[in-house]
């Protein structure tokens, strides 16, 4: 059955301020296993030696929570694409492979332990703007506010991000622009969304700096690496709105 | 036994004039008394981020935690499917009673109707609300909303957003929380795991929590606490929940006198990917409305199955007339959209009888040609060719079950390895939401005064069984709209209580207990590791309290539990330190609750001596195989309480029908 044999060279690092080196492990893996069973295996063996399990985010395993954040072989979430680390399937690799394993990188990130990393820094940019600020019970009748189908659309395909993070770990720069700019699009497509949208665009580009992420110089990274596919067209769409509202807003 | 009183407080009145008239009668608490009061909310899933925002909006100082790295992580972003609401958009003649009537019945009469009522009320300005923040939900061309069907009822009333509506509903609310956060009226603790509850002359006061990162313990004082923390499938081990589910917070408060209702109350869905091997960690949802388009059947003989299992012939190759299409056999009226305990009973039914597809004899199909030709066909027609082939239709016809199902597929195929376009999928039930949950009154208080508990956390409103698309419905029904007004019957008695300290002998005491816990499980050193454990226990329960139970089995799951309870204190170990981030030791201690909570079901299971909705006896079945409900004994909801000598006593609390006449379920 577990007839793949590995070489998993993974980052060991006990916590922010200690420094870190790669550590080399064989693993018998299935190629039925997903890449985070196959981290279960070796943790298992680890634990049965007394030894400390490599430390990694995971939490739905089927690609929605955005809870894991790894690079595998250079690439976030690793080889295939439109895909999470924890949808990634062994079938991906073949015996005999080493597999290199270590966590996002990027100044935005630091890294907690092993393979994990804080990304609060996404929830505060959410935070600056967001949002539509709307308090419950004020909403008026949901088809009171006809959206075109194709509008709707679009607006969905920026709301589908998982806040995952491989958007800045992709970016030579450390860039947030994907992330932010999909926040940006999915609120400021919609008809509900329009009232607050320059005042939504500053602020978030404000703390996205704040946050220590770099510029967006177009690489296209970002987009290449997102398991959920969002497009850098948000991006284009972020810096319209940012240069119109520097022209019109009166704040 | 200490005397515990479940009044449900249930208001009096016409039910369908209930919350109206309650919620126009209820104490309030004003502006200026509001901001001097603080709540603990506990889980940022649907409920506990709808609720926590609201209660910022309207003025109260909220505390939030959840052990996740950002509140948008709850396990409610996994949710596929949808969510009712008694809207009518289709003029198909839905209504809040039809809501309601559907909501009690799926449940098999083992819910409280007032309770049910609200729910089906509060619906419709749940969408209105998640529109109004921004929720992308499927649009017609018009561009008004859609609606799609779920299992259990004969209208349109499930709202969606492809398949990630969990996960838009769920932006929403982390969205409103995020803006109270940027207001200040909301403080959110990330990486915090709530590990007790501290009361004060009886009443919820607080919370300890452990920093994940620095294990460090911290005091958590409030004037109430809410607990929103999901629900406990992960007792089974294998289940669509995701990693981190668990049942700690809820455990807590049982262990501090707080009472487990229908414990034994578990949703089994029908339709997930089939186990595969040994080293499987979770279960992989297909979404319930594929069955909108998608036929369950096996062959109709044995061999054929064999033949499929030993991979000499592919599912495509049988053909029609040798097929057993199951589901539309034996329930005519609603087909392959019968609720889910029925759909996953009659699936263990085909496989049991030898006629499992998957190697491992234990899956069905689930299959889409026949929708990708009457839609290919149709597609083609509107598109002027009255004269398509066999290609055309099945190109035309893919594209549209990609519109509907895309992310689906893809999803099947990532894991599975195979094209659910080409080959029908195999799927089998898994275990995916539990019913049960702490006991509540109408206020959604639970027997604790000022613990609060609100979502899958509560056991209050889908009986034994839930229908699809309700989940996201009764989370956010609970957070937005409910708790909001009820948690004022408590608070408008505390406007002149002081700011709670939270260095008092109570919080010592309780912080000290948190110690001694996780020194025990640290100090034990013992040579298995805690996975193998929860795996062990997960074993138990789904082979004696899963699909199908009976009076021995559970007696024996019990002691097995009991052993496995002992040995795990004997022979745990756990890696590293309690000062640093070791999700390790997290998992340690919600296995030590699981492992308590597991005895819990097994002895509710075998309480209650009938077969009704998740909870199937193989003792009490009809002639024809379906479940046989016992009205006259069993019309009560089970609540557990877990004395400090580890026993189990049962309280009740009987259901009274005053609207919905109990009648045998029938799909038939």
């Amino acid at each position: 059955m577990n007839d793949m044999k590995l070489q998993l060279k993974i980052w060991r690092q006990r916590s922010a301020d200690q420094k870190g080196h790669f550590e080399t492990y064989t693993v018998q893996a299935s190629e039925h296993m997903s890449f985070l069973e196959m981290l279960d295996v070796l943790n298992e063996e680890l634990i049965s030696k007394k030894e400390e399990p490599v430390v990694f985010e995971h939490d739905c395993r089927e690609g929605i929570c955005g809870a894991c954040s790894m690079v595998i072989n250079g690439r976030p979430h690793g080889p295939s694409k439109g895909t999470t680390a924890c949808q990634l399937h062994m079938r991906s690799f073949k015996s005999g492979d080493t597999i290199t394993i270590e966590p996002f990188r990027a100044k935005g990130f630091p890294v907690i332990k092993d393979l994990a990393v804080d990304r609060s820094a996404f929830d505060r940019i959410i935070q600056s703007g967001g949002y539509i600020s709307v308090n419950t019970g004020q909403a008026p009748d949901g088809n009171s506010i006809p959206i075109e189908k194709d509008q709707a659309g679009k607006a969905f395909d920026a709301a589908t991000c998982i806040g995952c993070g491989a958007c800045v770990a992709a970016c030579p720069n450390g860039s947030a622009m994907l992330f932010t700019s999909a926040k940006v699009s999915h609120l400021g497509l919609l008809p509900q969304g329009q009232i607050e949208h320059q005042n939504r665009v500053q602020s978030m580009v404000a703390q996205m700096d704040k946050e220590g992420f770099g510029m967006c110089s177009n690489t296209g990274a970002c987009e290449v690496e997102c398991p959920k596919e969002i497009s850098i067209e948000n991006i284009a769409r972020l810096n319209r709105s940012y240069m119109a509202s520097m022209f019109t807003s009166d704040k | 036994m200490s005397k515990i009183n479940l009044e449900s407080k249930v208001p009096k009145g016409e039910l369908a004039e209930k919350w109206t008239e309650y919620k126009g009668s209820m104490n309030l608490v004003a502006p200026n008394n509001k901001r001097r009061i603080d709540i603990i909310v506990v889980g940022t899933g649907l409920a506990g981020a709808s609720a926590a925002a609201t209660l910022g909006e309207l003025g109260y100082n909220v505390k939030v935690f959840t052990f996740h790295d950002s509140p948008r992580r709850a396990h409610s972003i996994a949710a596929q499917g949808g969510i009712n609401a008694a809207k009518n958009y289709q003029n198909d003649g839905d209504s809040i009673w039809r809501l309601f009537y559907d909501t009690i019945k799926g449940g098999d009469y083992r819910s409280r109707e007032a309770n049910v009522h609200r729910l089906a009320e509060a619906s419709k300005d749940i969408i209105d609300q998640c529109v109004a923040q921004g929720v992308p939900f499927a649009r017609e061309y018009g561009g008004l909303l859609a609606n799609r069907s779920f299992g259990g009822v004969q209208v349109s009333r499930t709202f969606y957003a492809r398949g990630q509506t969990g996960q838009q509903l769920l932006i929403g609310a982390y969205q409103a929380l995020a803006r109270q956060a940027s207001h200040g009226k909301c403080t959110i603790y990330n990486r915090h795991e709530m590990l007790d509850i501290v009361k004060v002359d009886g009443k919820a006061r607080g919370i300890i929590a452990r920093n994940l990162l620095t294990g460090e313990l911290e005091r958590h004082s409030a004037h109430c606490v809410v607990l929103a923390t999901g629900g406990y499938g992960n007792v089974f081990y294998l289940s669509t929940n995701a990693m981190g589910c668990n049942v700690s917070a809820a455990w807590r408060a049982v262990r501090n006198g707080a009472l487990m209702a229908n414990p034994c109350f578990t949703q089994i869905h029908p339709t997930c990917i089939p186990v595969s091997g040994d080293y499987q960690s979770k279960l992989t949802l297909m979404s319930e409305s594929l069955r909108n388009d998608g036929r369950v059947w096996v062959p109709k003989t044995k061999e054929d199955a064999e033949a499929i299992r030993e991979r000499r012939k592919v599912g495509k190759e049988i053909p029609e007339e040798d097929r057993d299409y199951y589901l539309e056999r034996r329930y005519p009226a609603f087909g392959n959209l019968v609720p889910r305990d029925v759909a996953s009973r009659a699936a263990k039914t085909a496989c049991d009888e030898g006629k499992g597809v998957a190697p491992t004899g234990l899956a069905v199909y689930l299959d889409f040609a026949a929708a990708i030709e009457r839609y290919g066909r149709a597609e083609a027609f509107s598109n002027g060719n009255t004269n398509p082939s066999e290609e055309q239709v099945r190109s035309l016809g893919e594209k549209v079950i990609e519109a509907k199902y895309g992310n689906l597929f893809q999803m099947y195929e990532k894991i599975t390895g195979e094209n659910p376009y080409k080959n029908p999928m195999k799927i089998y039930p898994a275990v995916h939401y539990t019913m049960g949950g702490l006991w509540v009154d109408y206020n959604l208080e639970t027997n604790v005064p000022g613990l609060f508990a609100l979502g899958e956390a509560n056991f209050s409103d889908h009986g034994a069984n839930r229908l699809g698309a309700s989940a996201l419905m009764q989370g956010l029904a609970d957070g937005y709209f409910v708790i909001p007004y009820t948690i004022g019957q408590f608070l408008s008695g505390e406007i002149r209580t002081p700011e709670i300290a939270n260095d008092t002998e109570e919080f010592m005491k309780a912080e000290e207990g948190v110690k001694n816990r996780i020194a025990q499980v640290m100090n034990t050193k013992g040579n298995q590791s805690v996975e193998s454990f929860h795996r062990r226990l997960g074993k138990i329960m789904w082979e004696y309290c899963g699909m199908s139970r009976n009076a021995e089995g559970l007696k024996k799951g019990r002691e097995m539990i009991q052993e496995l309870r002992k040995e795990f204190y004997a022979d745990v170990f756990v890696p590293g330190t309690n000062e640093e981030f070791n999700p390790e030791l997290e998992k340690a201690l919600r296995v030590a609750d699981f492992l308590e909570l597991g005895e819990t079901m097994m002895v509710d299971a075998l309480d209650r001596n009938e077969s009704c909705g998740g909870h199937f006896r193989e003792e009490y079945v009809t002639e024809d195989g379906e479940a046989k409900r016992n009205d006259e004994d069993y019309t009560y909801v089970s609540a557990w309480e877990w004395t400090d000598d580890d026993e189990v006593i049962l309280h009740k609390e009987d259901l009274k029908f005053d609207n919905v006449e109990l009648k045998t379920r029938s799909y038939k």
